[in-house]
């Protein structure tokens, strides 16, 4: 071994905090919007394949790795649309939607994703921000993709917008109480049809990550429950942008601990370390359920907590 | 309908390996028109496993008088026994051929059982002649063979001395292949040694590539992989900018850069022999399996990553294999210090179809 | 002067008939029966569309799936056979979306029940003879399959923690474990290649049900079905359940003990489904490996939806899955369509039922006024 053990877990960790998180940051933020607004969108995991095939057909027909991903956002803004159009219908339970576009939309990326398990589409390249590094496994760890960046950005723009702007006002109200936003001539179902759309898009990016990127390749094994992690991280996150994305990198992390603690030795048990994101999602559900902050945080409005 | 005589060879005689069972015994297939339906346990285009048998069955498709019907994705479950009877039922199948390990027991046992004027063929060497129905029977091609021979190269391509293995599952079959592996590379370079990660199932592409990172971050500089679909381990490797070789079927398009060899089966070697003996009207062999003497399985032809050296040592060991050259010779032990295998061992001995240990050389735990 | 009422104003009009009367029974139930059955005829149709946009004949896909499913004796028994498990698995999404909870933890509890069943065999097998065994082995299922579930039931009832999510989440912790032991301390190594536990043995594995092709497990389904509807139809219970699942804080207001009835939905729902894994292990695979997680617990959750979580309505819902499902090989083979195709029949036939529940009380033939509300 060139390298103490710990240092190198230490290095895995952040390489995975940096290479597994995205997906679940973009998926987070989506949900995170859409919950401020008093909606859940538990159809994420369907829109997150949905994202990831079309960000791999487009990019492989184009040649474009970035065509892909704004194919991939188109994708799931039209399945978070679907979603929020259908939700607004009067007497329509939104986690069974959520569940049924689950399984519809896994469905249409499987069936049309066929084609494209074999061939090679072109990948999203990475910054290389850990060249300055004379260790080239710290710097393969800091290799970032700017989808990564991006979801920061994304991030920190929606917490200001949350707090500063009119719009981010509107969509917390619609979220804490329905007949205020009504009251003060807000169209509530359009404003969480508008962001149950805008957060299909995001987890429809979180997708093309997933195929363009990290792990880079198109089947049908690509998602694991990811989608509905990333809506648990929302609720530990007491729907805060910011916290979404300190949650995604913890996740991201969590997802390493299996394989690089196998590449240190430790070998025994690695199906539960496998399992280690879920279990670590349903224990800080536990914790941060009937916490007193997640009460004051929660959306009024919201079905999943009442 | 005559039946031959039955041979007594069965799989738990040790004794010299047959490479093509003289038993034959089952009804004579007629010639001429036969349906051949091919079961998968994935999709055919995965660049693996599935892949492999698609290929191969291909090339009955243009025999006159062979109609050949597929059907992917079937689990290891009653799905795989119904989707078998509904081919026989509904599309008149009359040869049926079971690509996953898990479809024998019970499943393709009861349902032959049940249509005994169907052959069964299963890519598993599980037949045995005095428990299970005589229109059954195993074919396989022993990879273990072609790692053995990726070793080989691998052990002359490596600066580390460290060679990565991402594993799905410790079944013996895997098994063999990372101490196949792990004994090529130490014929060449005594200092390798081979680290093995299991992501703990088929198909995993997450954790495959996290296991591909973690090897490299470890100091592998060699990957390859026993999964059902290598493409991501082949890709993240590449793009981590170490060597590796490949399994199931070709992924050189994968890594133009590093790709020394890879590890495949040739099926069609089987496939054809079936599609031959059906047209001629001769009943199929129970058992059919073999590595390189038989030409079952093949290496995929030299990348950029393979050296000259690599590439002399890896032909001359295909070549000793063809000359039944044995890969396990005693004694070696596993990794908790176990004399394991005491003597020098054919490579076709049932024996070696039991493994569940790794050997010495490797690290790596089984769960 | 005195007003005297007009008696013909004062008698209650009569709308045709008297409440309690069978055709009102039936113009109410119509409801429930037209309803789904148009939500059906709706996704038949879009999906015929999605085909015919992709070339594909309709009609040739609707003949096969009549062919693969039903058509035939052996395609009857296939459908029989893969509506066994689904019916126990929707049960498992029925009982507690009669409390108000979307519980999607089957997949999770039959892999534990069935491996819990199998753990338990292996010191029974060669002991005890096969009934009293395969007994045990069933009670073991459903007690685990029930506290697997009963742990998110307690976790809505004492935490809150939303039951959607946390019951997606035992069942890939259920499934790790599952892997856990059979590939590590519970491993039959006569069998190298299959991860398993010790095989039970052809004499002590649940047979066929007399005449047919089809094991027990779709007979105790059925009867299962018929005891939970009458369950949640005609004892304190299940009214309670109802009372619950309509209004929580009415409930709580009527002393009800809301906590202690969500756990006891909770655990029915993981028996049911971890009876599904004992016959998954004792009746088909004879053993537990990895082949038990084959997806029945999330078939089942489309099935308990389809028939609107009434038990005895499930039976029928479950056949008619399990011949889409029998017929979706034959498919696959005949027309060139991917295995996905029946995924996406499925995913839509979800959506447009569950948008068909906003046609409910908008009809007026279905209006029967002048009567109670409806439960």
């Amino acid at each position: 071994m060139s390298q103490a053990p710990a240092l190198v877990v230490l290095i895995a960790l952040i390489g995975g905090a940096i290479r597994v998180s995205t997906p679940f940051m973009f998926v987070a933020l989506g949900e995170c919007l859409t919950e401020k607004s008093g909606r859940v969108n538990l159809g994420l995991e369907g829109t997150l394949v949905l994202g990831a095939m079309c960000a791999y057909a487009t990019a492989y027909h184009t040649g474009s790795p970035w065509l892909g991903v704004l194919a991939a956002g188109a994708a799931g803004a039209v399945l978070g649309a679907m979603h929020g159009y259908i939700c607004k219908l009067p007497r329509v339970n939104d986690i069974a939607i959520g569940i049924a576009m689950m399984s519809f939309g896994t469905g249409v990326a499987f069936f049309f994703g066929k084609p494209y398990i074999q061939p090679q589409a072109p990948r999203l390249g990475a910054l290389p921000l850990g060249a300055w590094t004379g260790n080239p496994q710290l710097a393969a760890s800091l290799e970032v993709s700017p989808l990564l960046l991006l979801g920061i950005a994304v991030a920190a723009l929606m917490a200001w917008a949350f707090a500063n702007t009119r719009w981010g006002l509107i969509v917390r109200m619609t979220g804490d109480s329905a007949p205020a936003a009504k009251a003060m001539g807000v169209s509530v179902d359009l404003v969480r049809f508008l962001t149950t759309t805008m957060g299909g898009f995001l987890a429809g990016i979180g997708g093309a990550f997933l195929s363009l990127y990290y792990p880079g390749s198109w089947n049908q094994g690509l998602s694991s429950g990811q989608g509905l992690m990333a809506v648990a991280l929302v609720i530990f996150a007491r729907w805060s942008p910011v916290r979404c994305v300190v949650a995604a990198l913890l996740f991201g992390a969590a997802g390493a601990i299996g394989p690089s603690l196998q590449s240190v030795g430790v070998n025994q048990g690695y199906y539960f370390f496998n399992a280690a994101p879920y279990i670590l999602t349903l224990f800080i559900m536990v914790l941060s359920a009937k916490s007193k902050r997640a009460a004051h945080d929660v959306p009024g409005e919201l079905s999943i907590t009442k | 309908m005559g039946y031959s005589n039955i041979s007594r060879r069965t799989l738990l005689q040790g004794t010299a390996a047959g490479v093509i069972a003289a038993a034959s015994v089952g009804r004579l297939a007629r010639a001429g028109d036969v349906t051949i339906g091919i079961v998968y346990v994935g999709p055919r285009d995965d660049f693996g496993w599935n892949q492999a048998h698609a290929v191969a069955v291909k090339s009955l498709k243009s025999l006159p008088g062979v109609k050949v019907v597929e059907e992917e994705n079937v689990p290891e479950t009653d799905a795989c026994a119904k989707t078998m009877e509904s081919m026989i039922n509904l599309d008149g199948a009359n040869i049926i051929l079971g690509t996953s390990f898990g479809y024998f027991d019970p499943f393709m046992i009861d349902v032959a059982k049940k249509y005994a004027k169907v052959e069964f063929r299963h890519a598993a060497p599980l037949w045995n002649a005095q428990k299970h129905p005589k229109n059954l029977g195993s074919y396989f091609g022993y990879l273990n063979q072609a790692h053995y021979v990726d070793g080989v190269a691998a052990g002359l391509s490596t600066k580390s001395n460290k060679l990565g293995f991402v594993a799905a599952k410790p079944i013996a079959s895997v098994l063999s292949n990372i101490n196949s592996f792990m004994l090529g590379a130490k014929s060449t370079n005594p200092n390798a040694s081979v680290q093995v990660i299991f992501t703990g199932d088929w198909s995993m592409p997450v954790r495959e590539a996290e296991a591909t990172n973690a090897l490299v971050d470890a100091g592998a500089d060699v990957i390859t992989c026993h999964v059902d679909g290598p493409k991501v381990v082949i890709q993240t490797a590449e793009s981590r900018g170490v060597k590796t070789c490949g399994h199931n079927a070709s992924q050189a398009p994968l890594a133009p850069k590093g790709f020394i060899t890879g590890a495949e089966y040739k099926w069609e070697t089987i496939y054809k022999a079936y599609a031959a003996d059906v047209a001629g009207g001769k009943p199929m062999p129970n058992m059919m399996s073999g590595g390189y003497e038989a030409d079952m399985v093949q290496n995929t032809a030299f990348g950029a990553g393979a050296s000259p050296a690599a590439r002399a040592a890896a032909e001359k060991a295909m070549a000793d294999l063809k000359a039944k050259k044995p890969i396990y010779v005693g004694p070696l032990k596993d990794t908790k210090g176990k004399i394991v295998i005491d003597k020098s061992y054919d490579n076709l001995d049932p024996y070696l179809d039991q493994m569940d240990y790794l050997l010495e050389g490797v690290v790596g735990s089984i769960t | 002067m005195v007003n005297v009422p007009n008696p013909v104003a004062l008698a209650p009009p009569v709308y045709g008939s008297v409440p309690g009367d069978l055709s009102v029974r039936i113009r109410r139930s119509a409801e429930y029966v037209a309803i789904p059955f148009f939500a059906l005829a709706v996704s038949a149709l879009l999906f015929s569309v999605f085909l015919l946009a992709l070339g594909k004949s309709p009609l040739e896909f609707f003949q096969l799936v009549e062919r693969g499913g039903f058509g035939t004796a052996f395609s009857l028994q296939n459908t029989l056979q893969r509506s066994a498990p689904l019916i126990l698995t929707a049960l498992a999404v029925a009982v507690p979306a009669r409390i108000g909870l979307i519980m999607i933890g089957g997949e999770g509890a039959l892999v534990l029940g069935g491996f819990a069943a199998a753990v338990l065999s292996i010191p029974m097998v060669g002991h005890l003879p096969p009934f009293p065994t395969l007994c045990l082995m069933a009670t073991a299922a459903m007690v685990i399959g029930g506290g697997w579930v009963g742990i998110a039931g307690y976790l809505r009832h004492a935490r809150g923690v939303n039951e959607t999510i946390s019951t997606l989440l035992l069942t890939y912790i259920g499934i790790a474990i599952m892997n856990f032991f059979v590939e590590g301390a519970l491993r039959d190594l006569s069998n190298p290649n299959k991860p398993s536990t010790k095989p039970l043995g052809e004499a002590y594995m649940v047979g066929h049900i007399p005449g047919t092709d089809v094991h027990w497990g779709l007979a105790a389904g059925i009867v299962l079905a018929i005891l939970l509807q009458i369950l949640m139809s005609r004892t304190t219970f299940g009214f309670a359940v109802r009372v619950c699942g309509g209004n929580p804080r009415a409930a709580l207001a009527q002393g009800l003990p809301v906590g202690k009835l969500i756990v006891l939905c909770a655990m029915i729902s993981g028996a049911c489904a971890g009876l599904a894994g004992f016959f998954e292990v004792a009746a088909i695979q004879g053993r537990a490996n990895a082949s038990l997680v084959a997806g029945y617990g999330f078939t089942g959750i489309l099935v308990s939806f389809l028939a609107r979580h009434n038990p005895v309505a499930i039976i029928p819902v479950a056949l008619l899955f399990g011949g889409i499902v029998a017929s979706g090989g034959l498919i696959e083979r005949r027309m060139g369509l991917p295995d996905a195709t029946v995924l996406v029949l499925q995913g839509l036939t979800f959506l447009v039922l569950l948008v068909s529940e906003t046609l409910y009380g908008r009809f007026a033939i279905f209006r029967v006024t002048g009567t109670v509300e409806r439960t």
